[in-house]
């Protein structure tokens, strides 16, 4: 190394006096109002919470919303019902494309208005279309005066909830993760934004949220979960959750989508449970699973009853 | 066997299904209760009665005077069926199934299940149609009527909601409070998106 270059490099009293310099300009909020940014900053991993830790968070996360929406929220933490372990139908020969369940998604789930964000995508395809594999050559804008249109039908793709979630295992700070009943969650919180799972997804079911989203106070659902339709910031990754904070109950609801649909081509139960719809359909209709050969076991069954 | 005898329990307590004026109770497997709304009715069409008591029942096939919007629109299965195939003609007020047996309104499924046995297969097990409530609880069924009008059963198109924003329409905005877009479901209020409350909630 030259003489010349080494004097360039930082010496130990400037790295110090620096170190002091930074240190004391990171410690500049004080007061009562941001001690929840240093507790935010400062919050656990979400399964490393307990119930305490939990409650401390719903605590302030709630007055957040307050703040922020003038109107009171509920989120829950409700765990998984032991012996769940969810799975979705979807009947295609009976989907008539009329995207009914996109705006109950919405409406139930607390998605942006502008800039839009949809869980649910209803494509369309013309009949004879090969389709499992070339979702590209969909058309997820069509507008018709009436559906279903002649010679074609609609596939509507959501978050397929694998069991082998290629999106879980990209995610750098484990902001994103499997429940024990199945349904792939994310930590709003901890998701730092850097869009890896959305790379990783096959079924391009994750969305972004490019600006703050924004959502009229007259549509806010606020009877929400931490790991679900709760309000979300900017900058962070959202998808389908199976409608946990509806789901998740003894007894627990169906999901928005389901109890819209018009046509009843939407079906949701418990895969562990013989006497289920959801098993019935596996078990005596024709079943497949979307991308079935790329190894993800999604734990949504698109099936054709007639 | 355990699973043969439930299903046996099941289809016969479906068979069993007790009526009730507001909703029919329709099964009661491991405790759970179907239930399905009143039957859609025209307003002050039911009781039949009202008006055909009395009346001299016509078998004949013909443009009929007073339930006109039918006798034109008929188109179920229109050259095999008429009036009197399901209606029946002593007691206005029920239906008649091909064995005899008088059901009422309320549980017109079987009705409907004599000739489209696999589909009435498939709505029992909830597999075929709408249904709402609880995964794992109580559940609100629909008649096949509430979906497919018994005269002209097929499906009616509807509009579809509007589509998604063209990524080319997207563009860097701060929307005022009262501009945000609201969401076009509100919009939305027919037969298909009401609302049946289970147990009064």
């Amino acid at each position: 190394m030259k003489k010349g270059q080494r004097e360039k490099q930082c010496s130990r009293r400037a790295f110090l006096q620096g170190a002091a310099i930074g240190l004391a300009s990171i410690a500049v909020p004080v007061g009562s109002s941001d001690a929840s940014i240093w507790e935010a900053f400062f919050q656990k991993h979400f399964r490393e919470m307990n119930a305490n830790e939990k409650k401390e968070v719903i605590e302030r996360l709630e007055e957040e919303y307050a703040r922020k929406f003038n109107v009171k929220f509920n989120i829950k933490t409700t765990q998984a019902v032991p012996g769940t372990l969810f799975g979705y139908g979807l009947d295609l020969s009976r989907c008539i494309g009329c995207r009914r369940c996109v705006y109950a998604c919405v409406r139930e789930n607390n998605q942006s208005r502008d800039p839009q964000i949809h869980w649910i995508t209803v494509l369309r395809f013309e009949s004879g279309e090969k389709f499992v594999h070339d979702l590209e050559e969909a058309d997820k804008y069509y507008n018709p005066e009436k559906v279903p249109e002649e010679g074609h039908f609609y596939m509507p793709v959501q978050c397929q909830q694998c069991e082998n979630p290629p999106c879980v295992k990209a995610c750098p700070t484990q902001a994103t993760w499997k429940e024990p009943d199945g349904i792939v969650v994310i930590d709003y919180n901890w998701c730092i934004g850097c869009r890896y799972c959305m790379a990783a997804c096959p079924y391009g079911a994750r969305r972004f949220n490019w600006g703050e989203p924004r959502i009229a106070r007259s549509e806010l659902n606020t009877e929400t979960h931490y790991l679900g339709n709760r309000p979300r910031y900017k900058g962070i990754v959202e998808k389908c959750t199976f409608c946990i904070q509806r789901t998740r109950g003894n007894p627990g609801r169906y999901p928005a989508c389901v109890e819209i649909c018009p046509v009843g081509a939407r079906k949701f139960g418990n895969l562990l449970d013989p006497e289920s719809e959801i098993r019935y359909i596996i078990e005596n209709k024709r079943v497949f699973r979307l991308k079935e050969d790329i190894n993800t076991s999604p734990k949504f069954f698109y099936f054709f009853a007639t | 066997m355990m699973r043969d005898l439930a299903k046996i329990f099941r289809t016969l307590t479906v068979l069993a299904g007790v009526v009730f004026a507001s909703g029919t109770v329709m099964a009661g497997d491991d405790g759970m209760k179907f239930f399905v709304p009143p039957p859609p009715f025209s307003e002050g069409i039911f009781p039949c009665s009202q008006c055909h008591e009395g009346m001299e029942a016509n078998p004949t096939r013909r443009e009929l005077t007073f339930h006109t919007e039918i006798s034109r629109g008929f188109n179920h299965a229109k050259e095999q069926r008429w009036c009197l195939d399901c209606h029946n003609p002593d007691d206005r007020d029920r239906l008649r199934l091909a064995s005899g047996r008088l059901i009422s309104f309320e549980e017109s499924e079987y009705l409907c299940g004599q000739c489209h046995g696999t589909i009435f297969r498939d709505w029992r097990v909830g597999v075929h149609g709408k249904r709402t409530g609880y995964w794992n609880g109580k559940k609100m069924y629909r008649l096949c009527v509430h979906c497919h009008s018994p005269h002209w059963p097929r499906f009616q198109p509807l509009k579809p909601l509007p589509p998604p924003v063209e990524p080319s329409a997207i563009e860097y905005r701060e929307l005022p409070e009262e501009r945000i877009p609201l969401n076009p479901l509100r919009n939305v209020n027919d037969r298909f998106s009401k609302e049946y409350p289970i147990d009064g909630e």
